[in-house]
C-alpha cells in the first residue's frame, strides 16, 4: 500500500506532467485563459488518463513485450516495436468510445466536456503517460495510480495556470512579451515552485 | 521557385511554429538541456514534418473526410516508429537520452497540424518543403534554448569543454539552474520576446486596457 501513496505522490507532484517533464504543453499553454474551462479539460484528461494507462498496460504485458505471445505458441516474438501505433491506437479508440458512452448515459458530462475529448486524443500527456509506464515497467495495478496520480497533476497545474492568467491579464505587460511570452516565464516560475517537492523523500 | 522559398523561410521566423503558432512545444523543452540531443531531435522532427506531409498530401484524394484523423495518425506513427529504429540502431547512447521523447512526436502538433492544414489541401512537392521549414522553424528555436542551456549551465558545447569549469580548475561557476525544467521556460520566454520585438506585427493586442486617467488637466 505504501509504494502506492508514493508513486501517486511522485505522479501528482514531483513528477508533474505539465511542469517537469513538459507534457501537454500545446493544451496547456492554449486553454487556460480561464479557470472554469481549464477545471473542465483537467477532469477530462483524468478520466482518460486513468482508463487508457492501464488498458495499454494490458497491451503492452500481454501482447507486444518480448515473449508475451507464448500462449499463442510464438515464445519468441517481440512485437515491441509497434508499441507507438498501438497505443495511439487504443488512445483514440478510447476517447471515442468515452465521448460516445458520455453522450449516451451521462449527457451533462458530456455537454461540459464535449470540446475537449476530441482534443485529448493529441494531448502528449496521455501519450507520454503510456511510454513512461511502458519504460518504467510498471505492473497493471502501479499503472492504474500512475495513469491517475499524473492525470490528477496536470488539472492541478493547468488550472493554477489559468487562475493565475485570469489576474495576470489586469498588468501592464511589455508590448513584446505580453499573451505568450509572459505565460512561458509564469510557468517557468510555477515550475521552479514545483520543484521544491523534488527534495521530498518518501 | 519563390513559393517554394517562401514556405521553406516563412515559418523559421514570421510565423515561427512554437513562437507564434503555440505547437509542439512539449519536447521542446524537455530535450533542450544540451545540444547534442536538440539538434538529433530537430532532425528526427524535420524527417518525420517532412515525409509525413508528403505522404499525406500524395493520397488526399484518396482520404475520406471523417476518417482522415486516424490515417494522419498511422501515418505519422509508422514514421516515427522508422525513425525511433533508424535512431536506437545508429545513435544508441542519444535515443536513450532522448528516451520517451522520440515517441511523443506523434503527438507533436507541429506534424498533425502542417499535415491538416498544408498538406490536406496542396500538391506533394511543396508540402515536402513546408515540411522541411516547420521542421526547421521548430529546429531554431530547440538550438537557441539548447545552446544557452549547455553553454551556461554546464560550460560546454555539445558536450566540450568551451568555458572552463572551476571544478577542473577553470573559472566558470556552472549555473546548474540552466540544466533544470524552469530555465527552458524562461528562454523561450525570452525567444518569443526577441522576435516579437523585431518584429511587431506578432505582438498580441492586450485583453484588458486600463481606462485613461480622467483627472488628467489637473495635474
Amino acid at each position: 500500500m505504501e509504494q502506492y501513496i508514493s508513486l501517486a505522490v511522485k505522479a501528482i507532484f514531483v513528477e508533474n506532467m505539465a511542469l517537469s517533464f513538459f507534457l501537454g504543453m500545446c493544451t496547456f499553454l492554449a486553454i487556460s485563459k480561464k479557470v472554469q474551462t481549464s477545471l473542465g479539460l483537467g477532469i477530462a484528461v483524468i478520466v482518460v488518463l486513468a482508463i487508457t494507462t492501464p488498458v495499454n498496460n494490458l497491451i503492452y504485458n500481454g501482447l507486444l513485450r518480448e515473449g508475451a505471445l507464448a500462449w499463442a505458441g510464438f515464445p519468441e516474438v517481440d512485437l515491441s516495436f509497434l508499441g507507438y501505433i498501438s497505443y495511439i491506437g487504443v488512445i483514440a479508440a478510447m476517447v471515442q468510445i468515452l465521448e460516445m458512452f458520455l453522450d449516451k448515459y451521462v449527457p451533462v458530462l458530456y455537454n461540459s466536456l464535449g470540446v475537449f475529448l476530441p482534443l485529448i486524443t493529441v494531448n502528449c500527456a496521455i501519450m507520454g503517460a503510456a511510454l513512461f509506464m511502458v519504460e518504467r515497467d510498471y505492473t497493471f495495478s502501479e499503472s492504474i495510480v500512475y495513469g491517475t496520480g499524473a492525470g490528477i497533476g496536470w488539472a492541478l497545474a493547468i488550472t493554477a495556470l489559468a487562475g493565475i492568467r485570469e489576474k495576470l491579464k489586469y498588468s501592464d505587460v511589455p508590448a513584446g512579451l505580453r499573451g505568450l511570452g509572459i505565460t512561458f516565464i509564469t510557468v517557468g516560475l510555477m515550475s521552479l515552485g514545483f520543484m521544491s517537492f523534488s527534495g521530498v523523500q518518501l | 521557385m519563390s513559393a517554394a522559398k517562401d514556405v521553406l523561410t516563412h515559418p523559421v521566423a514570421k510565423n515561427n511554429p512554437i513562437a507564434l503558432q503555440i505547437l509542439g512545444v512539449c519536447s521542446a523543452l524537455a530535450v533542450t538541456s544540451n545540444l547534442n540531443t536538440a539538434l538529433v531531435m530537430t532532425m528526427a522532427v524535420i524527417a518525420v514534418t517532412a515525409f509525413s506531409n508528403l505522404f499525406v498530401s500524395l493520397i488526399r484524394e484518396h482520404i475520406p473526410s471523417n476518417i482522415r484523423i486516424i490515417c494522419q495518425m498511422t501515418i505519422i506513427a509508422s514514421l516515427v516508429i522508422v525513425v525511433d529504429q533508424i535512431l536506437k540502431a545508429f545513435a544508441y547512447d542519444v535515443s536513450k537520452q532522448l528516451s520517451v521523447f522520440v515517441g511523443l512526436i506523434i503527438t507533436n502538433c507541429i506534424v498533425m497540424g502542417r499535415a491538416e492544414a498544408f498538406a490536406m489541401q496542396n500538391p506533394p512537392g511543396i508540402s515536402f518543403m513546408d515540411g522541411i521549414g516547420n521542421g526547421l522553424g521548430y529546429g531554431v528555436v530547440l538550438i537557441f534554448v539548447g545552446f544557452f542551456r549547455e553553454l551556461l549551465g554546464a560550460g560546454s558545447l555539445f558536450g566540450i569543454e568551451i568555458l572552463p569549469l572551476i571544478n577542473n580548475g577553470g573559472w566558470y561557476q556552472a549555473n546548474g539552474l540552466l540544466l533544470l525544467p524552469p530555465s527552458a521556460f524562461f528562454l523561450i520566454g525570452i525567444f518569443i520576446w526577441i522576435i516579437r520585438t523585431w518584429d511587431p506585427s506578432q505582438v498580441e493586442a492586450p485583453e484588458f486596457e486600463m481606462a485613461p486617467n480622467t483627472k488628467k488637466e489637473a495635474a
